[in-house]
């Protein structure tokens, strides 16, 4: 099982916050690597908020391959950071030879948002095709503003390879969502592991989706940034895309979308005629199963919902400054222990939490 | 001593022989007067017995002549092992006892007809597929009396997302014209068995039932029709809702739905195009003047005569022209308020049958019956009961994979349908038929063996072509209709589906899903590795 987390502050946080939100929560995961999205950075990538960032760890030869193949599209690389990391015995850890983060100025003629989006996606599914047929290494996201990290390993480990605990000014985000497990149920692979990325959405989901060969099957027709489906979370992130991105439609539907409300609520409600719609034409994209699932949006906002029968945790709270998601209050505890935790929030199976950017808490029932 | 003439027929050429106890006889005559196909005669034999009628042994040997019930020697009054002599005599002194040397087939020089379902190819792939995938541990199985269940299929054209006339006002989405008609119904649908092939009394037993779970159950179980009209009074009624009307190639009834449109109060829950049936497919629908009663001449509005459905809807050449002219029109006749579905019999064209449904630019196919081998008929030849058709199972399978190839699953609901409950247990059959791609099923053969129909799949009965039903069920004879008790019937019914529902709560509840998992194949493992290979499931041992 996981455990989801995720950190947004006012005044950017460092990586081990998000990692002392998780640690108390070991016992219910297993501890099997550590994957964070970070979102609206500072530190080194400060300057280039605009440019796209190119997150991936590979091996030599990848990293040539993926140089050649931007060069050959007219990327133009802005800046880098490679973490120096510290190698010392003992940490378990599955490291690769190569961790790249680098920024990258678009081509020439990319001028307007939707051509930049589609290039960004575009170029990451070709070095994910190139990588992975060379076997290589690995892509997690490009898109502007936005790191990944994920390796296998103990997560506290991992963090003392990358520096994390270090909490230098060289990584730091007002954004993190964050677990501490090379999640899957059956092999590890990088690529299993949450939080997932699509232009602009990122996503984790503490749970078992248990239509996921129904979602799976529905969305590999859907849009090409679709695939992989390691992970049956993935489906969660490729309906929020779809019903955000590509429908256009507001974001409470969402949650109509992945846990419709039963036909005989649908009867009683105003918006009958567009709720029974959408569960009719996106019946595929229903989840079943224990969720919660913690995403975070283009504009920077999170939100947080569980399934239709709440059978997975989570809360939520904060201050003034910051606010967390979690699977269990007591990674929040660590973190934030002053706040007035009788406002923290657990949300009901029908509920939707939003953080907007100014940290205002948004909630309403689908 | 007489001489053997080989060519007659004698008992034991028949399918079934009467086992009958002389010393047990009270000749009540009941099981003469119950037998519907004449099979056995009262006839007075010559005995000689021996008694003594004395204090003392007086022994007296005598010639008598004692009345006894004989089988009667004759293909066409030959026994079909219905039971019904069995079912009615107070002392067991007589029953029907399968023949296995019969030479029946050989005895006939004309084309068997009758009714039932096949008596070959009756062979269970959903016998050999288990719900394996459990929910233990992280995904927990839901409870299937604590929670909530929303058991429900759509009965129309669903659009794709991106078709949806949609459009945001105010961070709202509002509809910016009517989507196609969409029912939410029950996954199972009664299926079509016409008045006519029925007695009007086993229709309205059916119907009842529907009618019941509906109101009083709260289960949308929808019925239809058949193809031989509906009595008026119920066209007219709130009731009309609950009905699926059938149109077939032989129109029969739509002279009065037709004229009744401007009555009707609601709209029917469909319309069902029926262009084939599984049990006889490529042949039209059958009533033999026996079954032609006053009643049925009026509703249908035809003379008492044999009435063949041709096996084509004359003047269909395509399965574009189906579209444009009977969808089109069909649905205009209900101002598309109404959802059209389309019946045809499982086939191995059916795939691209279904692909031409979805590919159609006028969306207006609201559903995708497909209907196997196992199903049940009124009448056909024995030879197209037997010999044509084509199993249901991977042809929905079929039928929903290619659907999802090109991303349109969902789209035309998939009915499934042809043998479902041939076991007795429809749950089970359902649920793993909606596993593998249908959004519900539909039967018709087990409703009316709730009612009493003791035909099965190994030659017993199946004589609902003849008129002669011994259950009152498949005729139109008054006196045999009145075997038939409609409430108790209807109870059954209402019962079997009540079970039906709760079994399929209890199904979903171990794979942890509180919808009906249409498509779920991943719930599904086969003990068999040829079917898990066809379907695409998982194979174990």
């Amino acid at each position: 099982m996981c455990r989801i987390g995720a950190v947004k502050s006012k005044k950017p946080v460092y990586p081990s916050t998000a990692l002392r939100l998780m640690l108390p929560q070991q016992e219910g995961h297993d501890n099997s690597g550590f994957a964070m999205v970070m979102q609206d950075l500072s530190g080194v990538f400060a300057l280039y908020k605009d440019k796209p960032l190119l997150s991936m760890a590979c091996t030599k030869q990848g990293a040539r391959l993926v140089e050649d193949y931007m060069s050959a599209k007219n990327f133009v690389k802005m800046a880098e950071w490679l973490p120096v990391p510290n190698k010392q015995k003992g940490l378990d850890i599955q490291t690769m030879p190569y961790y790249i983060f680098r920024n990258y100025d678009y081509p020439e003629h990319y001028d307007d948002a939707e051509s930049r989006e589609a290039l960004l996606l575009d170029t990451r599914l070709a070095l994910r095709k190139i990588l992975t047929e060379s076997n290589q290494g690995y892509v997690y996201s490009f898109w502007p503003d936005v790191l990944t990290l994920k390796e296998i390993g103990d997560p506290r480990d991992i963090a003392t390879y990358f520096r994390l605990w270090d909490d230098n000014e060289t990584l730091l985000a007002k954004n993190i969502i964050v677990q501490c497990r090379q999640n899957t149920n059956y092999k590890i692979v990088r690529y299993a592991a949450h939080p997932f990325f699509l232009q602009g959405y990122t996503l984790c989901a503490n749970g078992e989706n248990t239509f996921y060969t129904k979602n799976k099957e529905f969305q590999k027709n859907l849009h090409r940034g679709y695939i992989g489906f390691e992970s049956d979370s993935q489906n969660f992130l490729y309906t929020l895309h779809y019903v955000l991105h590509e429908l256009k439609w507001p974001l409470a539907y969402y949650k109509h979308v992945i846990t419709p409300l039963p036909f005989a609520e649908i009867a009683e409600r105003p918006d009958k005629e567009i709720l029974l719609s959408i569960r009719q034409s996106l019946a595929h994209l229903e989840i079943n199963g224990p969720n919660t699932i913690i995403a975070g949006l283009p504009d920077g906002r999170m939100m947080t919902c569980c399934d239709s029968k709440k059978l997975r945790p989570v809360v939520v709270g904060g201050d003034d400054t910051t606010v967390a998601i979690s699977s269990e209050v007591c990674g929040i505890n660590e973190i934030l222990p002053d706040r007035n935790s009788e406002r923290d929030i657990y949300p009901d199976e029908r509920e939707v939490v939003v953080i907007g950017n100014d940290l205002e808490v948004t909630r309403w029932k689908q | 001593m007489e001489a053997v003439k080989v060519q007659d027929i004698a008992v034991n050429d028949l399918p079934w022989k009467i086992e009958y106890n002389a010393e047990r006889c009270t000749m009540c005559g009941s099981c003469v007067a119950s037998c519907t196909f004449r099979a056995i005669k009262v006839e007075v034999q010559r005995k000689s017995v021996t008694l003594s009628e004395a204090n003392q042994p007086v022994p007296v040997h005598r010639q008598l002549a004692v009345p006894v019930i004989k089988q009667v020697a004759d293909v066409n009054c030959a026994c079909r092992g219905c039971g019904m002599c069995e079912k009615v005599c107070p002392n067991n002194a007589i029953r029907a006892v399968r023949n296995v040397d019969n030479r029946r087939n050989l005895l006939f020089n004309r084309p068997i007809k009758r009714g039932g379902r096949t008596n070959l190819n009756a062979q269970r792939t959903l016998d050999k597929i288990i719900v394996g995938r459990i929910s233990q541990m992280t995904d927990p199985s839901l409870d299937s009396i604590r929670h909530t269940f929303d058991i429900r299929s759509p009965l129309g054209r669903v659009l794709s997302p991106k078709e949806l006339p949609v459009q945001t006002d105010g961070g709202k989405l509002v509809m910016t014209k009517k989507n196609p008609p969409v029912r939410w119904i029950y996954p199972l649908i009664f299926s079509d068995m016409s008045i006519g092939a029925l007695s009007t009394r086993a229709w309205e037993a059916v119907a009842m039932a529907a009618a019941y779970l509906n109101e009083r159950c709260n289960l949308p179980v929808r019925m239809s029709s058949g193809e031989g009209g509906m009595p008026v009074k119920l066209l007219e009624s709130e009731y009309l809702k609950y009905f699926i009307i059938q149109i077939a190639s032989g129109h029969f009834g739509w002279n009065r739905i037709i004229k009744a449109m401007p009555r009707m109060k609601v709209d029917p829950a469909g319309v069902l195009i029926k262009i084939g049936q599984g049990a006889k497919p490529g042949d039209g629908g059958l009533l033999q003047a026996e079954k032609v009663a006053p009643h049925v001449q009026a509703i249908r509005g035809v003379p008492k005569a044999t009435l063949s459905s041709p096996p084509n809807h004359q003047g269909l050449y395509s399965i574009e022209e189906s579209v444009q002219k009977m969808h089109l029109s069909l649905n205009a006749a209900f101002g598309f308020r109404v959802p059209v579905a389309i019946k045809c019999a499982a086939s191995s064209t059916s795939v691209s049958v279904y692909n031409n449904l979805l590919r159609d630019p006028y969306k207006i196919c609201g559903g995708f019956f497909i209907d196997g081998i196992q199903g049940g008929t009124g009448a056909a030849n024995e030879i197209s009961l037997d010999h044509t058709g084509h199993p249901v199972v991977s042809k929905i399978r079929d039928c929903y994979n290619a659907a999802v190839e090109q991303g349109s699953q969902g789209q035309i609901p998939l009915y499934g349908g042809g043998g479902i409950g041939l076991t007795g247990n429809a749950a089970a059959d359902a649920f793993k038929m909606i596993c593998l791609g249908a959004n519900g099923v539909f039967c018709g053969k087990i409703l009316i063996q709730l009612l009493g129909c003791v035909g099965n799949e190994n030659g017993r009965c199946n004589a609902c072509n003849t008129g002669k039903c011994p259950t009152g069920i498949c005729t139109q004879n008054p006196r045999l209709v009145k075997r038939l008790d409609v409430d108790r019937g209807a109870q059954r019914i209402v019962d079997y589906v009540l079970a039906f529902d709760l079994e399929l709560r209890k199904l979903m509840a171990p794979i942890g899903n509180s919808s009906l998992p249409v498509g779920r194949s991943d719930a599904l493992v086969s003990t068999d590795k040829a079917i898990a290979d066809k379907l695409g499931i998982q194979y174990v041992c």
